[in-house]
């Protein structure tokens, strides 16, 4: 009976148990990615650790953009699980998302191809670290733009379902962080803004104004960081674009050469 | 998702504070914890006693490199304890583990933060 006791489990431990399994990504120290989506290009992803707000270089900023939808609409559960399964959709023209064959699940890595002011292609990529009914995040590897994680979000309020999408990062290297300056942060708004409101549109409200709120949370730099600048994703993928030429011929001459 | 549906109780050992938290911590939080943070004062060290934590979501991991920027503007140590084992794995995966100094017990961190011996 004691033992029946001991080994009794109470009910609400177990579901959270179940929570913390199901939602949050199992511990990693390097990224790998499993399959390559066509079209997509792995670099600086693959041997890379995840980077948080801790591990940048810039000033940390929190940046919060909100679309408010009609609750008849939509409700929040709904609207996270369209927002995950078409997640690619929403992004702005000339960026690509390249979702994991398993789709937004914890542990799940994503490719990217983003283009930078200066039409600059960028190859990175981010983990999914939390998912659940109604948020997921996505945290950043090293060499990233920026060093922290994305939660994305819904609930409902006074009538409405309130779509969210919050940055919590520092530009992870002093080049990225010049970037920012220079026009970054302005980018990376309607980079958002666009987003927030393709979601909108899915839902039938395609003017919903969308609300951005941002919020300098540490105004240090830490300086400490600069040396991030040797996993950036930016030198890397202007080298690999360099070396696209000495590839193709590369593989031409292979494909000529005489098998066996 | 923005209630409220954790509790931050704050103790003082001499050069330290301890936050109990009970409940589920996710970014509805944000405001109890900031007031517990408040009340901490002074303190030289803050003690995250996380022994009756249920739950926490991303949003709650977000809210604690918040907490931690503030404490760092006021030259206060983080510390934290009574972490499960799955929570540590949280705390290494998002590399908070390395702002954060991690303990098994309250004496332990106590005793790192300068205040082994518990005053109140």
């Amino acid at each position: 009976m004691s033992d029946l006791n001991e080994t009794a489990v109470d009910p609400t431990e177990q579901r959270a148990a179940a929570r913390d399994a199901t939602n949050w990504a199992k511990a990693v120290s390097k990224l790998k990615v499993s399959d390559v989506p066509e079209g997509a290009t792995n670099l600086n992803v693959t041997g890379k650790r995840l980077a948080g707000p801790i591990q940048g270089f810039g000033k940390m900023w929190q940046k919060t953009y909100q679309v408010r939808l009609p609750r008849e609409q939509v409700s929040a559960t709904d609207l996270i699980a369209t927002w995950k399964q078409r997640f690619p959709d929403f992004w702005p023209e000339g960026n690509r998302f390249y979702a994991p064959l398993t789709g937004i699940e914890p542990g799940e890595v994503a490719l990217l191809n983003v283009t930078l002011p200066g039409r600059m292609k960028l190859s990175t990529g981010v983990m999914v670290l939390y998912a659940d009914e109604e948020s997921f995040t996505l945290m950043t590897p090293q060499g990233h733009m920026f060093a922290g994680w994305i939660t994305f979000s819904a609930t409902e309020r006074d009538g409405k379902t309130v779509a969210q999408a919050q940055v919590l990062m520092r530009a992870s290297d002093p080049i990225f962080e010049l970037g920012l300056v220079l026009g970054g942060h302005k980018q990376e708004d309607r980079f958002w803004n666009h987003t927030l409101s393709a979601v909108a549109a899915a839902f039938d409200v395609p003017d919903a104004p969308v609300d951005t709120r941002v919020t300098c949370v540490d105004k240090r730099r830490q300086w400490s960081r600069w040396g991030n600048v040797w996993h950036s994703s930016a030198i890397r993928s202007s080298v690999y674009m360099l070396g696209a030429p000495a590839r193709g011929v590369r593989g031409l001459a292979q494909r000529g050469r005489p098998v066996g | 998702m923005t209630e409220a549906t954790a509790t931050f109780v704050v103790r003082r050992h001499g050069p330290a504070s301890v936050v109990d938290i009970k409940g589920d911590v996710t970014s509805g939080s944000e405001e109890v914890l900031m007031s517990a943070y408040d009340d901490t004062g002074d303190a030289k060290a803050i003690v995250l006693n996380f022994s009756e934590l249920s739950y926490m979501n991303s949003g709650g991991i977000g809210l604690l490199v918040t907490l931690l920027v503030r404490a760092n503007r006021h030259s206060q140590q983080l510390l934290a304890y009574g972490l499960s084992d799955h929570y540590r794995q949280i705390f290494e995966l998002t590399r908070l583990d390395e702002a954060v100094g991690i303990h098994d017990t309250e004496q332990s961190a106590l005793s790192a933060a300068g205040a082994g011996t518990a005053e109140r």
